[in-house]
């Protein structure tokens, strides 16, 4: 024990300047080798070259509020997000009338509520059920009114955000356990049922998202009896849901099988039924493996609802063309499209971000 | 009135592909018997268990649990289940679910018991098992002899007239082996409980064992009590595994 405090006294010793501080830290990983050298110079050359022009016609130079488009087009080389504030309105809630937008607003905050209460853990039960229940109910009264009190609106009038949140909410939440239940038969040991699933899956991932609205527009009242319609935007809601589907199965599938066999013996082992089974030990398993790709999707399935645009709905992404014809404001595409952009952006990143959230959470530190 | 007989096999037959697992197999299990089944690997000792419970399929002659013979029929197989407990090599734990969780699911969602009722009844278990520290605790927070013994008590829970253990020991490290078969031996004098273990662990067989079995090639080679089946082997097949295993 004599050598001791020597040992001690050395373990003291402050680590030395260089390798703590941002010096070090840049050295570390800015400068290291000629290679990351030569990176770090050309990385700092192109936002040298690109930040302080956009800068400058984003924000120095852009025209902010302005009545009619005279200002913007004098002001040259600036942004002209005076353009924005005039169409907004039409952006976000396309040819919805005028007075009563109020009403499409309440609805995407339903919406937008309604995907908050599905993120989170306390509402995995039952009651989620009946908040969607209650969210659908609401927002279609929102948004058609007719009753209490609300003018009727018809839905070739919808447009804007609402309807691309509705498109994407309900393309989801109704492909999901769809989805599932597809992924599941894939699986199953009864031929026909398996038969079915696979032929459903390969059928729709075989064919784009496109085809497949122009049948729902097109195609789909040939079959239909005389006098006999659906209408347009819910034939094009159930597109979506029918896409989705095949996605969501073959990403479930995916986690199914990422399930040891082990969980699948020492559940049937403890007398669990199939349903039990499935629900209580390997969805909840499997789900959480499939969380990454299954964001990716949700994203990708959020922005591929703008391909409706081909069959004349008005979302977001029409709506904003839609704001581009005026010929008093013409030229202004950069803005707009940057404006819906930021839009799709925010909720995409936040997607991606409680996916993050969630995976930490649900971690349970298991390796087997 | 319940029979002597707690499990019954006749002439049972399996086959993987061409490779046939289970040769005739007869054999009778008494209530409240216990049996250690060795022999080599491949031999077909873990796929007799495994068909008590029907995690595997028997393809020719019959099985009798608990005066109940098995088939196809969905509603038998669960109900069988519910009466037999299995204890796996790999522990196979739910990993999404704590200590507790593990315990009460199959009570709460098989048995229908209440929550609480399952809670307690788990939690004495949990004691038997020695661990009640770490209810809350996940799995992959255990060490493999404590997750071994979780998964006893998980079996125990379920209150089952038959425990299958197969190969209970042999994925745990040298010195986790003591702690579940001392877990086991507790449960074994407690009594009143048939057990079916498949291990190479003769400690525990010659301690409470009734009756040790040896397979070899998918066939029951050799039966005996404990004294007789090591001191006095007759199969030279036994001798020889035994031999091995003895050093």
């Amino acid at each position: 024990m004599t050598n001791a405090p020597e040992i001690t006294g050395e373990t003291d010793i402050a680590p030395p300047v260089s390798s703590t501080g941002i010096v070090a830290w840049m050295r570390e990983r800015l400068f290291s080798s000629p290679l990351n050298i030569i990176m770090t110079v050309l990385c700092g050359l192109l936002v040298i070259a690109t930040l302080p022009p956009f800068i400058e016609w984003a924000l120095i130079k852009a025209v902010w509020i302005s009545p009619t488009a005279d200002a913007c087009r004098a002001a040259r080389g600036g942004a002209c997000w005076a353009f924005i504030a005039e169409k907004h309105r039409l952006i976000l809630f396309g040819l919805y009338p005028y007075d009563e937008q109020w009403r499409p607003l309440l609805a995407a905050l339903v919406n937008i509520a309604l995907i908050v209460a599905s993120c989170m853990r306390r509402f995995w039960n039952i009651r989620l059920l009946y908040i969607w229940g209650i969210g659908l109910v609401l927002i279609s009264w929102l948004m058609w009114g007719g009753v209490l009190g609300l003018s009727y609106v018809e839905n070739t009038k919808w447009g804007g955000l609402p309807l691309t949140l509705i498109l994407a909410t309900f393309g989801v939440g109704f492909a999901f356990p769809f989805g599932i239940v597809l992924a599941l038969g894939r699986r199953s040991n009864m031929p026909a049922i398996k038969t079915l699933c696979i032929m459903y899956i390969e059928l729709i991932r075989g064919v784009p998202l496109i085809s497949l609205l122009f049948m729902s527009s097109v195609m789909l009242p040939l079959f239909f009896p005389e006098g006999f319609s659906i209408d347009k935007l819910l034939r094009a809601q159930i597109a979506i849901i029918m896409f989705a589907a095949a996605y969501i199965a073959e990403v479930v599938r995916g986690g199914l099988q990422a399930i040891p066999k082990g969980q699948y013996e020492a559940a049937d082992a403890l007398g669990l039924s199939y349903w039990k089974k499935t629900g209580l030990i390997i969805l909840p398993q499997a789900l959480k493996i499939v969380i990454p790709p299954m964001v990716s999707l949700f994203i990708a399935m959020f922005k591929d609802t703008s391909l409706v645009v081909i069959i004349g709905i008005f979302d977001l992404m029409n709506a904003t063309k839609a704001s581009l014809t005026d010929t008093a404001w013409k030229g202004f595409a950069v803005e707009s499209y940057i404006f819906v952009s930021i839009i799709y952006f925010v909720f995409c990143f936040s997607m991606s971000k409680y996916s993050q959230q969630l995976e930490a959470r649900l971690a349970t530190g298991h390796k087997r | 009135m319940a029979s002597q007989q707690m499990i019954e096999l006749q002439d049972v037959n399996k086959w993987y592909g061409q490779f046939h697992v289970l040769r005739n197999v007869n054999l009778s299990v008494k209530r409240g018997e216990r049996i250690v089944i060795c022999g080599p690997s491949g031999s077909g000792k873990s796929t007799m268990i495994r068909c008590i419970n029907r995690l595997e399929e028997h393809q020719q002659g019959h099985i009798v649990v608990d005066g109940t013979e098995l088939t196809n029929d969905l509603k038998n197989i669960e109900a069988i289940r519910r009466d037999v407990g299995m204890v796996f090599q790999h522990f196979n734990l739910f990993p999404h679910l704590t200590v507790l969780e593990n315990l009460t699911l199959a009570p709460i969602w098989v048995l229908k018991k209440p929550k609480a009722e399952a809670e307690e009844t788990a939690m004495k278990y949990l004691q038997r098992v020695r661990i009640p520290e770490q209810a809350k605790k996940y799995p992959g927070q255990l060490s493999g002899g404590q997750q071994q013994r979780v998964a006893i008590a998980r079996s125990l829970c379920m209150q089952p007239k038959i425990m299958l253990f197969d190969e209970p020991t042999s994925a745990l490290d040298p010195e986790m082996v003591k702690e579940v078969l001392d877990v086991m031996v507790g449960l074994a004098e407690e009594g009143g409980m048939t057990m079916l273990c498949v291990t190479h662990e003769m400690g525990f067989a010659k301690a409470v064992a009734h009756r040790v079995i040896f397979m070899d090639r998918g066939e029951i080679v050799e039966q005996n009590t404990p004294d007789q089946f090591f001191s006095n082997p007759q199969n030279e097949r036994t001798k020889t595994f035994l031999g091995q295993i003895l050093h």
